[in-house]
């Protein structure tokens, strides 16, 4: 099982980068682009036949190691299982 | 007296502690491999600043899931006095161990430069020499040390006298100029709700002997060694 997971930095904290990325998009031309936020992709591979409970060991890994709550918020996306938030 | 200064892979500001502890301070030393567990006889752990895992993942991410973390929160409980300079804040953040988290500074760039900074409360254990509103300079030098915290956070520690060291400008007024890397409440360093835990961005030991320059964190480590009568 291939399981994506999205690390987005939380709607009221400031992302410098994305407001770098928004300016030079709008310096190029790019002037429908209102607004711009960065964020982390990060790919799992599992084997399925040794999880018992993917979906809770995926929400684990991602709480306690792939992102930190104070800032971010995550969302899963599970191949086969379909998409989580 | 001992202090324990950590390695984790990628630090790269033990040598500095080392050196101002044993050979200016003389003070007694131990290095503590991340993954010791031992940390009986110290009086004082010290998380150093440096680059912990290659910041990989987001900064003291790896780096907090060390076996000595472990102790380092069990020796911490029991009062013992944790320093986290840099990425050692970082990490203290990470763990929990102080509330927020430093986020990317707001310009983006790692800076490396001399700061002022307003000292703001002389009531914890490594601010006892300081005289609060007094400002000093200290050098920072980090990519992340934007500190962020949600709104009821902030409030705690501006209320429980939690902050202990500002940005601010050369007569100690609080100038988003001078608030380099953009926290929040201008916030360089904060302590626990216990006051026996301190977490900041600019680099102490690196002023303390007079041949760099400036000796302004000399008294932090003598505040905490109680090397000096109050």
């Amino acid at each position: 099982m291939k399981a994506t997971v999205l690390v987005r930095l939380k709607a009221d904290i400031l992302d410098p980068q994305g407001k770098a990325v928004l300016g030079i998009l709008q310096n190029l031309g790019y002037t429908g682009v209102r607004n711009v936020r960065v964020g982390k992709l990060i790919e799992i591979e599992l084997d399925d036949s040794r999880q018992e409970h993917p979906e809770s060991q995926l929400q684990d890994m991602a709480t306690k190691v792939l992102s930190n709550p104070v800032i971010e918020s995550v969302e899963l996306k599970l191949d086969d299982a379909g998409v989580r938030k | 007296m001992t202090v324990g200064i950590i390695i984790f892979p990628g630090s790269n500001c033990d040598y500095d502690c080392y050196y101002v502890l044993k050979r200016i301070l003389g003070v007694s030393v131990r290095y503590l491999w991340h993954k010791d567990t031992d940390v009986s006889g110290l009086d004082l752990i010290i998380l150093p600043g440096g680059f912990s895992y290659g910041d990989y993942l987001r900064t003291g991410a790896i780096a907090k899931f060390s076996p000595i973390m472990t102790e380092v929160k069990r020796f911490a409980d029991r009062g013992g006095k944790v320093l986290g300079i840099c990425n050692g804040f970082q990490i203290l953040a990470e763990t929990g161990m102080l509330p927020g988290a430093l986020i990317r500074n707001k310009t983006l760039r790692f800076i490396c430069r001399e700061v002022y900074l307003r000292v703001e409360t002389d009531q914890t254990p490594f601010t006892k020499l300081y005289v609060p509103g007094e400002v000093i300079q200290l050098p920072i030098a980090h990519t992340d040390g934007n500190y962020y915290a949600d709104s009821d956070t902030l409030k705690e520690l501006e209320e429980q006298g939690r902050i202990v060291f500002r940005y601010s400008d050369p007569f100690g007024n609080l100038d988003e100029e001078y608030n380099f890397n953009g926290s929040l409440n201008h916030i360089a360093g904060i302590v626990n709700q216990g006051r026996n835990i301190l977490g900041l961005m600019p680099h102490p030991e690196r002023r303390v002997d007079p041949i760099v320059g400036g000796i302004d964190g000399a008294r932090l480590f003598e505040s905490i060694l109680e090397l000096v009568a109050v």
